[in-house]
């Protein structure tokens, strides 16, 4: 501010020199004054545009630093979401082509386990000399049937077992997306950290940050779904027996 | 004997499905919620219920109480598939009227042995 005002008064002491000078006729004179009122301005037009630069800069500065929180924000969490719906895809597939041979592969299973135990106790009954020759032909038919028909549902199971081991492709790749969404959530965090530290100066210390079980006790009576190894709530069960026990000392 | 899986998970009602198959229960039928569930059982003559807790629309839980509280369904027997292990939910589940609480991941062993202790106690009482 003392600058300007100090500015302000040589601008006014030249003006009335000039307008002086002017008067009495000294055009040379004047045409000097009028130069030298001329580069003051330019100097403080200077001194403001340089400022003006200075402030832009900052501002530039300012702005990159933020972008990584403007892409998280804009890009990285949306996409983040798609992710992990892709995810939830993946093992969807997975468990349905799974489930899909085990279907085809049971019942040719359960068949066989019935075909062997037939046949097998014909077999018996054969070695045992209790056949006669017409239920020998048909059992020496029912064998070569026995052989083809199996042959057919042997490579059906090896397709399908086949089919089981290709379906755990997924776990490949939801364990990549995973770990990214991981490491987003985790520089997320970090951001919302120093977010805090600037905004409040509040003390954030690690235990405090790291404390999911602090907001889990909040939501009392809410569902929690799956517990996760190591993260358990103090008011879970932990395996069956625990629950049969509960159920059992409510007079189940 | 007619059995209704409940989840909204298909996986999970299929993996329900396979194991109630191998234990000899063939005739089962499947719902993704309680309030497609409720209707079936209504009008489905059923025999047993097997359901999750956590599902969107009606869950397990309000499912178990809307059976108990129509008469026609309220001997029902209901076996609770759940991924739920909070005490409080258990006891919740079990002041609900619910038969058997099995919690995820669970075996072919221990969905056997609820079935059949369920079947004991009602064949008993």
């Amino acid at each position: 501010m003392t600058d300007n005002v100090e500015v302000d008064q040589d601008s006014l002491d030249l003006a009335r020199e000039y307008v002086k000078q002017l008067e009495q006729g000294n055009s040379v004179e004047a045409d000097n004054l009028l130069t030298e009122l001329t580069h003051l301005r330019e100097s403080q037009l200077f001194q403001e545009l340089g400022k003006l630069t200075r402030d832009f800069h900052e501002a530039i500065n300012g702005f990159n630093s933020d972008e990584r929180m403007h892409s998280m924000a804009q890009d990285e969490i949306p996409d983040a979401r798609e992710r992990l719906n892709y995810v939830i895809t993946k093992t969807d597939d997975a468990a349905h082509k799974t489930l899909n041979a085990i279907e085809v592969v049971m019942p040719i299973a359960e068949a066989l386990e019935g075909k062997v135990s037939r046949i097998g106790g014909e077999w018996d009954k054969f070695l045992k000399k209790e056949m006669k020759p017409q239920e020998f032909r048909d059992l020496s038919q029912e064998i070569k049937e026995f052989f083809h028909s199996t042959d057919c549902d042997l490579k059906s199971i090896k397709t399908n077992v086949n089919d089981i081991l290709m379906a755990q492709d997924f776990q490949d790749i939801t364990g990549q997306i995973i770990k990214r969404v991981i490491t987003l959530v985790a520089e997320v965090e970090k951001s919302l950290v120093e977010l805090v530290k600037l905004g409040g100066g509040l003390a954030v210390n690690e235990s405090d940050s790291g404390s999911s079980k602090k907001i889990r006790e909040s939501n009392v009576g809410e569902l929690e779904g799956p517990q996760v190894p190591g993260m358990e709530s103090d008011d879970a069960v932990n395996s069956q027996d625990d629950v049969d026990e509960l159920l059992s000392s409510l007079g189940f | 004997m007619k059995i209704l899986i409940v989840d909204d998970f298909s996986t999970m009602r299929r993996i329900i499905k396979n194991l109630l198959r191998d234990l000899g229960f063939t005739n089962t039928s499947d719902a993704d919620d309680g309030n497609t569930a409720l209707p079936m059982l209504q009008s489905g003559k059923y025999d047993f219920l097997v359901t999750d807790w956590n599902m969107p629309g009606m869950t397990g839980i309000e499912l178990l109480k809307a059976v108990r509280a129509d008469p026609n369904l309220a001997h029902l027997p209901v076996l609770m598939v759940t991924a739920e292990q909070k005490r409080e939910q258990i006891v919740e589940a079990a002041q609900a009227g619910v038969n058997g609480y099995i919690v995820k991941p669970f075996t072919a062993v221990t969905l056997k042995e609820k079935i059949d202790k369920i079947f004991e106690r009602i064949d008993a009482g």
